[in-house]
């Protein structure tokens, strides 16, 4: 034991003392680990910057919300089986909240019917295409996660009364009032005006997809007067986000008993969750990662090659070395782990060398945009070493096993 | 004293001590592309404590191969081999590994010092490999510099020594883990005749001091230093004479 830490340590000393001979050869073969490193660790980092970006995306949805909704999001490929379903009506917000006020102990909290579209809003010559728009209940205040940056959301009256106003996200005020408060304004909606009453703060987007701060609110009443819509719509259930599960089971008994569906029949409505859009995009994400880690592998796997090839040729320069050392009474043990040390300290030295670009880079990345998600992080740095001790070794092991076998009669004679 | 000023009779013979090695119908075969080589064709030796043995003979007479195996560098086709009683001829690699380290100094002819290593390191190498701390390596390498003359040369590197110094480095290196025998391969072949007398004479000091010492040469003059002479030809021993 004490002899192989000898061992260990005299390696460790030949290897850098082989560095340092080698300086210009090391450092050239260092590079291809650093390269390696490099995009590995970037990689990983916008792996880990598109899991942030998602988290910071659902956060606009609410994780504590239920969906009732005619069509299950996601993809569907038996369309046929809901095209025949009933519409979600919007009374069955108002049916679920009677049934909360009188059951006391339920997970549910408070239910809000929603129907959305995307139009155009006009004022003066600005025009905004494709904006989310939304018809609801002054209730909807309570459930959403957006803060008021000024003036406030409908009141129970305007919604119920159907009057034109309007609750605008940050970016639609900002476009189309660039230098003055949108409060009391009058924008136009499909040819009605609407009046200004509130702005959200800014919210972020979507995955990049969609913006929740490109959008309006208006009353539902308001909105089924304008959209000729009919009954369909959804219902958004807020619900003790700790009992996800059995919110879902009551809200699930509870629309089968609104919509009278008797025991044999199946679900005529569906249940979403953010969870489900998680699950979507999951298959998505993971085959980016893949794809991506394999690829910017490829750049380790011909740094590890590098680094094999001049263990190679160290081996055949220090043949009458080896030769020496066994004649002095070295095992092969011990010749495999001098070489093997050899390869490992390079590999951890463009490692370490590659870890540090990254971060920089990373940083510089944070600067200059700042809204790209990188994130650089301490485990990252620990799989960075991690791998890049295992590259040395795997590519250290043959030419180190082909040191160590060498017969030393044969390499004391090598000239 | 040098080797002119040295008449053969004024030379101290030891007694010879305890048996050190022993071979008998050692045979070593090597496999040149068809055809098959008998570099040793039975060879009986015995090698006792406190010789100082020379081994002679022309190229292509099996001197090189019989080195090798009393080396422990490699083991014989056929035959017997005991090393302070140990079968040698069976073991591995490992295990030759440790007798070599334990048992037998090198000296080479191109000297083999670790260029990038200064003389105290390279001195030190085999009692690394011997498990020794680090304190007892030092002083022990220091030791054995001093002994061969070179107590003020440790920190220089090979590059920063004359060929005698660099030899008596590697006969230091050979004699730092106080082994059984110290083999010698043409101590003198790299060497000017001047400084080869010089490494002659303190392989005589040597020897007085106790050391068993196996010297492998083709210059009689070199040889005529020795206690005894083994001639071979052909993969045989041709004589074995004391002198």
């Amino acid at each position: 034991m004490r002899r192989l830490y000898y061992e260990l340590t005299e390696s460790l000393r030949i290897a850098f003392a082989q560095i340092r001979a080698n300086k210009l050869r090391s450092a050239l073969t260092a590079l291809g680990v650093i390269i390696g490193i490099v995009a590995v660790t970037l990689m990983g980092t916008a792996i880990k910057g598109i899991d942030a970006g998602v988290d910071r995306s659902f956060a606009g949805f609410g994780d504590d919300l239920l969906y009732v909704t005619k069509w299950p999001w996601g993809n569907i490929e038996d369309w046929w089986n809901y095209r025949n379903r009933r519409p979600v009506r919007h009374e069955y917000a108002r049916q679920i909240n009677e049934w909360i006020a009188t059951n006391p102990g339920t997970t549910l909290k408070l239910a809000v019917p929603a129907a959305e579209r995307f139009t155009t809003i006009i004022r003066g010559e600005y025009r905004l295409n494709n904006i989310y728009t939304l018809g609801t209940t002054a209730d909807y205040a309570r459930i959403t996660r957006s803060d008021i940056r000024e003036g406030r959301f409908f009141s129970d009256f305007e919604g119920q009364a159907g009057t034109n106003v309007c609750f605008i996200g940050f970016d639609v005020a900002d476009a189309l009032f660039p230098n003055d408060s949108p409060l009391g304004k009058t924008i136009r909606i499909k040819d009605q005006n609407f009046s200004v009453i509130g702005v959200a703060a800014k919210q972020g987007s979507f995955l990049g997809l969609f913006s929740w701060d490109s959008m309006v609110a208006m009353p539902l009443t308001t909105y089924r007067r304008y959209y000729r819509v009919g009954e369909d719509c959804e219902i958004r259930v807020q619900v003790d986000g700790t009992r996800m599960a059995e919110a879902k089971d009551e809200l699930q008994g509870l629309m089968r008993r609104l919509r009278m569906l008797g025991p044999e029949k199946r679900d005529d409505f569906s249940i979403n969750e953010q969870g489900t859009i998680r699950e979507q995009l999951d298959p998505i994400k993971n085959g980016v990662a893949l794809a991506g880690l394999f690829i910017t592998g490829l750049a380790l796997f011909v740094g590890a090659i590098g680094i094999m090839n001049i263990t190679y040729v160290s081996v055949k320069e220090r043949t009458k070395e080896i030769g020496t050392r066994k004649a002095l009474g070295a095992r092969r043990r011990t010749i495999l782990l001098q070489f093997l040390i050899e390869a490992v300290a390079i590999c951890f030295v463009g490692g370490v060398a590659g870890l540090t670009l990254a971060a920089g880079l990373t940083s510089v990345v944070g600067v200059i945009a700042p809204s790209f998600p990188l994130v650089f992080s301490t485990s990252l740095v620990v799989i960075g070493l991690v791998v890049s001790v295992f590259t040395g070794i795997f590519s250290g092991f043959a030419p180190a096993w082909s040191a160590s076998k060498l017969d030393p009669v044969v390499a004391l004679r090598y000239e | 004293m040098t080797a002119s000023s040295a008449p053969a009779a004024a030379r101290s013979v030891r007694p010879p001590g305890q048996l050190v090695i022993q071979i008998d119908g050692v045979t070593k075969l090597y496999q040149m592309g068809e055809e098959t080589i008998h570099a040793l064709r039975g060879v009986a030796l015995t090698i006792r404590r406190n010789e100082y043995l020379a081994i002679m003979g022309p190229s292509g007479s099996g001197k090189s191969t019989l080195m090798n195996m009393l080396g422990c560098l490699d083991t014989p086709t056929a035959g017997h081999y005991d090393f302070n009683g140990k079968n040698v001829a069976s073991m591995v690699d490992d295990e030759l590994a440790d007798i070599r380290n334990r048992e037998i100094g090198f000296v080479f002819q191109t000297f083999n010092l670790l260029p990038r290593s200064n003389a105290l390191h390279n001195v030190e190498l085999p009692l690394i490999y011997a498990g020794l701390s680090r304190s007892e390596r030092l002083q022990r390498a220091a030791q054995a510099l001093t002994d061969v003359g070179l107590g003020d040369r440790m920190h220089h590197r090979p590059n920063e020594l004359s060929g005698g110094q660099r030899q008596r480095v590697a006969i230091a290196r050979a004699l730092v883990t106080r082994p059984s025998i110290i083999l010698a391969d043409e101590p003198t072949g790299n060497l000017d005749s001047k400084t080869g007398v010089e490494i002659m004479d303190l392989f005589e000091h040597l020897y007085e001091l106790g050391n068993t010492l196996i010297v492998v040469t083709h210059e009689e003059d070199v040889a005529r230093h020795a206690r005894r002479i083994v001639r071979l030809r052909d993969g045989l021993i041709e004589s074995d004479q004391t002198v």
